[in-house]
């Protein structure tokens, strides 16, 4: 098992460093950071040149990555490498060319992110783990609370509605968790704060608020958040809870349907026992692999809903990132993103495998 | 066996020749045809679709693409009228008119996008599979890479990344901006993981069976077992995910179209026609809710058609 796990993550790092070179290289592709950075001004040509020389901008694309992964601490001055002129492999020779690495117009001070530097926002002039980590709390809270609400609540109705199969309530639950699980995220969020924040408000009743994390006037009170949370969650766990339920309620058909689940209840064991302990054990199992394999699902799902309740998260940090192009952030983000997703991809293999104990890994 | 025992007539059915028999036998298509009609939701699906492709392309009939795009800014945001059965948009376009337009777009991004996403994930899937080895790892590294980043992030850097500077197309004498290809590319080069996955589990399983080694002993080309012996066994899979796919990228056009990065306007996708809704929500509730519900109903359509197909083609799943 431990060499198992050990090899997961040998192979997870080439995987991490072919992300990583697509995505930069996209990156510096996608537009002129330095555009915006003026503010309303248009940028200078001269401080253009002067900006793009510190930020390091001006060097060719596979040198920028090395100093994002490595850093550039290491390099010496050695003065003017003149262009190379070879057309369209121009940017090839340059990162072949060992002059255009060592070469550094003020000394470097990256350390890069391999030694935990991830650079700094070309938006705000902050380190990155600063701009994400004060953003990373509002996303978490929002993902843990839709997290346990959708397993509590697909486990109550899937139970259910397969302890009672083929009743009005499960032909109900049936017909509302297929249409919940087609429905567009923004089409149910749009829905969901015309009835309860803008109706709810018309007909004078207690409404939900809309946007953002709490009322400026009030402040960030516990109670402020929870009562902003409902809305942003409901919209983040709406399709997990029809998706899971159903998932939850076959399942639970099934091991209800098995010999040993006849056994016990022909040896008299209690009804809630056989059904909670017995089949549900068994039945949700695959819902272990289940979350921990649909987080990027629900990381997509997060990127909507804090964009339309205005909820200060990750997902709008890296809308607006993307927008501007300050490519340090966005790769913080995305990398950050896709090392959980392996993380959770191997937590999920092994917690299968220990509730499992047919399954062995080499 | 001697060729005798062969020869001689057995009793019962086998005797009797195909035409006397009381029911000749069924093809794969009438089968599926006789279980998926008793799927009643995926009836009702394709009805709905039928009625979302006549009003999408029926309407152009009622409607010119300059109604679609004629703004009056002077009768911006007018709630719905006999004259504008769906209101105006907040610069005066009618709404009914561009859910129309948009409604073909976004049809034809989805069926464009499977496509695509079709052609990468049965090719990627089938060379995977039927060839195996350093291969087979190289491609299925590239398909972990692609999952691993969750598709709507990865979606908005690429159409960001091929939306720099695309001009406009023209066809059959309308105008498209250039963005509807980007969309319909980048959306199909992000999906296909999914689909290459269970190409290459079938690929898998079905070149282990006989009838492929006796292709190989006869002699047929590598080409014509993958295409004509392979393919054609593993296409009930491909068809369910195909046609769940197409609802897949007509909301995943919805939402990068939702977030600004989408189709560019003067083309209407109902996904683009959401955009900035929410900062009307007070306001005006027609600018969402019409181009809302129709992605809904037509994404709903389409997963209970997709459901049904599965059903229908594969009798021993069972959907969950």
């Amino acid at each position: 098992m431990t060499r198992y796990i050990f090899r997961r993550l040998l192979q997870a790092i080439p995987l991490l460093l072919i992300i990583s070179i697509v995505l930069f290289v996209m990156m510096q592709a996608m537009g002129d950071p330095l555009a915006t950075m003026g503010g309303r001004k248009v940028t200078k040509p001269e401080d253009r040149i002067r900006l793009a020389r510190q930020l390091g901008l001006d060097k060719p694309v596979c040198v920028q990555y090395i100093y994002w992964l490595i850093g550039n601490d290491w390099t010496r001055p050695v003065g003017e490498i003149p262009k190379p002129n070879a057309g369209i492999f121009t940017p090839i020779v340059q990162c072949l060319d060992p002059r255009n690495y060592i070469d550094a117009d003020n000394p470097g001070t990256r350390k890069g992110v391999l030694r935990g530097d991830w650079g700094i926002s070309l938006v705000n002039r902050q380190p990155v783990t600063k701009v994400i980590g004060a953003r990373l709390p509002n996303t978490l809270l929002l993902m843990v609370t839709a997290e346990v609400i959708i397993i509590g609540a697909a486990l109550l109705i899937g139970i259910y509605s397969a302890l009672n199969q083929y009743t009005a309530f499960d032909n109900f639950v049936t017909a509302t968790t297929f249409v919940l699980y087609s429905m567009p995220v923004f089409f149910f969020a749009l829905l969901a704060m015309y009835i309860f924040s803008v109706n709810f408000r018309k007909w004078g009743l207690p409404y939900l608020p809309t946007v953002g994390m709490f009322e400026p006037n009030v402040g960030q009170t516990p109670a402020q958040v929870l009562w902003h949370m409902v809305l942003p969650v409901a919209t983040l766990s709406f399709g997990f809870v029809a998706g899971y339920s159903r998932y939850i309620r076959s399942a639970m058909l099934e091991t209800l349907g098995q010999d040993y689940v006849r056994t016990a209840k022909a040896k008299g064991l209690p009804r809630p026992e056989v059904i909670y302990i017995h089949a549900l054990k068994n039945a949700a199992l695959p819902i272990v692999t289940l979350v921990a394999l649909d987080l990027p699902f629900l990381l997509g799902g997060a990127i909507v809903t804090e964009r339309i309740f205005g909820w200060p998260g990750m997902g709008r940090l890296f809308l607006d990132h993307v927008e501007r192009s300050d490519t340090a952030v966005v790769m913080g983000i995305m990398m950050m993103i896709a090392f959980a997703v392996i993380i959770f991809q191997i937590i999920a293999d092994i917690t299968y495998a220990w509730l499992d104990p047919r399954i062995r890994y080499k | 066996m001697t060729e005798s025992t062969l020869e001689q007539p057995k009793p019962g059915i086998a005797s009797l020749l195909p035409d006397e028999l009381e029911t000749p036998p069924l093809s794969l298509g009438q089968l599926t045809w006789r279980r998926f009609r008793r799927h009643r939701m995926a009836i009702f699906g394709v009805a709905v679709v039928v009625l979302i492709v006549i009003y999408a392309f029926g309407g152009m009939l009622v409607f010119s693409e300059a109604d679609a795009n004629h703004a009056e800014t002077g009768n911006a945001l007018r709630a719905p009228t006999r004259e504008h059965p769906f209101g105006t948009d907040t610069i005066g376009r009618d709404i009914l008119a561009r859910t129309i337009y948009g409604g073909q777009i976004s049809i034809i991004i989805g069926l464009t996008a499977m496509l695509v996403e079709v052609v990468f994930g049965v090719t990627i899937g089938a060379l995977a599979g039927y060839f195996g080895g350093w291969l087979d790892s190289v491609l299925m590294r590239i398909t972990e890479a692609v999952l691993v980043i969750p598709q709507i992030f990865l979606l908005l850097v690429m159409a960001r990344y091929f939306s720099q500077s695309i001009p406009n197309i023209k066809l059959l004498g309308r105008t498209f901006s250039g963005s509807v290809l980007v969309i319909v590319f980048v959306i199909g080069i992000t999906s296909w993981p999914y689909l290459a996955r269970i190409v290459r589990a079938q690929f898998l399983s079905v070149k282990e069976n006989d009838f492929i080694l006796a292709a190989h002993a006869t002699g047929t080309s590598t080409r014509d077992i993958i295409f004509r012996h392979i393919l054609p066994n593993i296409s009930a899979p491909i068809i369910v995910s195909a046609t769940l796919s197409v609802a897949a990228a007509i909301i995943l056009e919805a939402y990068i179209s939702f977030l600004g990065l989408g189709v560019r306007p003067p083309t209407a996708t109902w996904g683009n026609m959401l955009e900035g809704a929410y900062n009307y929500i007070d306001t005006a509730w027609w600018l969402w809710f019409f181009p809302g519900i129709l992605i809904a109903v037509t994404v709903l359509s389409i997963n209970f058609l997709g459901d049904g197909l599965r059903d229908a083609l594969d009798p021993h799943s069972r959907s969950a």
